[in-house]
């Protein structure tokens, strides 16, 4: 079994009267690419914040590397790269002069040569010494990519890192983070609004509403216990449609076309609704399977 | 180790922000200005200033030299000064806040502690090269443009010649009490800089309270008398003491301890501040 990385328990957190996170608790295990889920307003950035010793939680526990936050932080943070919704830095710096002054903050030396070599390999080389004000989304976002990665963390939390990013720049980042994991076995944790990247990264996820956490675990796991969604394009929708309702009366069948519906239904039980339609002398032109994060998303933030 | 390169950091930000060179260059300018005038007119000044003392002293001379020019630059700057200190260092925190940086800085490995002490250094490293401009621009070149000579100055007892030889270490001991007392002012700035996360708030904040502390000291209401003597504007002047014959050192004395005391309880705020203080910026 894997060591424990991050192991939250029941943490909580008011401003004033409104609770940010109420009952946030999840594991992270070491090498695991974590995702990290929810809605806007879920309680996602307050309990990143708590994590990372931004915010001090109202009660609960926060123990990271088997330490906790509150009492061993700085030992904590020298392992640890991050970025905290948009990055943001000093606009009247240079790419390099700001990585710079955040590497002296680092327990670790940090020369000239590896601040350059890290802009380089974030795709900012040759823009070394330009202005902050000067860049793109997409460059702010990858230069808080190389100063996350600069000190050579052991665990790496980003909150939205592909944000902005053109579709290059996301299969970039993308890339990167499966290569943190598999090559330095580094532990992720992401944060996104973007559920196919999550589903495409992540093996471990959480998903917190309304400052709850309602579900973690492993992500295929969570997934195979859920129905597929199967796409049928038919010759005859509405006699496939009486002929579907008769076998299983409860089933809710959603009209995608004038030929498609779509349908919940057991993998098992796929083949035997294909056999049936084809003996009722429907045509079949195509039938589609798939399990979808978002809609797995959709029914635990909805439940 | 991390806290000399925080401090070192925070100086660097100073140094490379444009902002920071709006001090420097209004005092060149206003320094400029005034050895100009006094370079053109002064003696007419000097003249309408002694005029009183003409039927039983009579001055002998270089009167206006660099000594006088020095002093007179002083008395009309150092009421401005702090203004120029709070631009830069109002939003040392809160400038963080606003540019979203302190996000960064915070989840570094250094205690917040460390981080804001480092931000008073850096504010008091700034506040010792703005004075450090201003003692060249009118002791140096006061006394480049005027030569030197004895020192005259009119106070509320009357007139006192301080020799010239003995006018050096006056200047030492006053620039460094309107250091410490621009360090508070500096130190005020940040305070305030900590309980907000907009740029601009310290810094009006910072000046409303000079101006207000000074309109208290100025107006001759017994209902302030017993508020006056703690005030840091009353202690502002107290560079004006190393001028005075004898040495008032029991004044000086109290200025300082005033002063430091101010600091002392300015910086225990904001630490306590801005340990509690919850990110989210």
């Amino acid at each position: 079994m894997s060591e424990k990385i991050i192991e939250i328990k029941s943490i909580a957190k008011k401003f004033g009267l409104f609770e940010a996170v109420k009952d946030v608790s999840f594991h992270v295990n070491q090498g695991d690419v974590f995702g990290f889920l929810g809605p806007n307003g879920a309680g996602k950035s307050t309990t990143i914040r708590c994590m990372l010793s931004l915010i001090k939680p109202d009660s609960g526990s926060i123990e990271i590397f088997g330490k906790s936050i509150f009492t061993h932080r700085n030992e904590i943070l020298s392992r640890t790269g991050s970025i905290i919704e948009k990055p943001d830095f000093y606009k009247y710096l240079s790419a390099y002069k700001n990585l710079e002054i955040f590497s002296r903050l680092s327990r670790v030396s940090i020369g000239k040569k590896e601040i350059y070599n890290m802009l380089d390999f974030v795709g900012l080389g040759g823009r070394e010494q330009d202005k902050f004000s000067s860049f793109s989304h997409g460059m702010k976002q990858r230069l808080g990519i190389a100063q996350t990665l600069l000190h050579n963390p052991d665990l790496i939390v980003l909150d939205e890192p592909t944000t902005g990013l053109d579709p290059q720049g996301i299969i970039d980042i993308r890339n990167l983070i499966l290569r943190l994991k598999n090559e330095q076995h580094k532990t992720v944790i992401l944060s996104s609004h973007n559920l196919a990247e999550i589903e495409i990264i992540c093996n471990r996820m959480v998903i917190i509403n309304k400052g709850v956490s309602v579900v973690e675990g492993d992500v295929k796991a969570l997934m195979n216990n859920e129905d597929l969604v199967v796409r049928l394009e038919l010759s005859d929708k509405d006699k496939s449609k009486a002929l579907i309702l008769s076998q299983y009366p409860n089933i809710q069948i959603t009209d995608i076309n004038e030929t498609s519906i779509e349908l919940p239904m057991e993998k098992s039980k796929i083949s035997e609704l294909n056999k049936d339609l084809v003996q009722a002398g429907i045509g079949i032109f195509s039938i589609e399977a798939k399990r979808k994060l978002e809609d797995y998303f959709i029914k635990m933030v909805n439940a | 180790m991390i806290f000399i390169k925080s401090i070192y950091n925070e100086v660097i930000k100073i140094a490379l922000k444009p902002r920071s060179y709006l001090g420097i260059a209004a005092i060149t300018v206003l320094v400029g200005v005034i050895l100009f005038a006094l370079k053109s007119d002064g003696m007419s000044i000097i003249s309408f200033v002694t005029s009183s003392f003409e039927q039983t002293l009579s001055f002998e001379g270089n009167v206006l030299n660099g000594n006088l020019v020095a002093f007179i630059i002083l008395q009309m700057l150092i009421v401005q000064i702090p203004l120029l200190i709070a631009l830069v260092t109002g939003d040392l925190v809160s400038g963080e806040a606003a540019m979203g940086t302190i996000r960064l800085l915070l989840t570094q490995p250094i205690s917040r502690t460390q981080l804001l002490l480092s931000k008073f250094m850096a504010g008091g490293i700034y506040t010792l090269i703005v004075i450090v401009w201003l003692g060249f621009m009118s002791v140096i070149m006061g006394k480049v443009l005027f030569g030197t000579g004895d020192l005259m100055v009119l106070n509320s007892d009357g007139l006192v010649i301080l020799q010239e030889a003995d006018v050096n270490w006056r200047y030492l001991g006053g620039f460094l009490v309107a250091f410490l007392a621009l360090f508070t002012v500096s130190s005020l700035s940040i305070c305030l800089s900590c309980f907000t996360d907009n740029s601009i708030g310290p810094i009006v904040t910072t000046m409303s309270i000079i101006l207000l502390f000074t309109i208290i000291g100025t107006l001759d209401v017994h209902v302030f008398d017993s508020v006056r003597p703690f005030l840091l504007t009353t202690h502002m002047a107290s560079w004006r003491s190393f001028f005075e014959d004898p040495l008032p050192i029991q004044d000086i004395k109290n200025s300082i301890l005033i002063l430091l005391i101010h600091n002392i309880l300015l910086i225990s705020i904001s630490i306590y501040v801005f340990n509690k203080k919850d990110i989210t910026a």
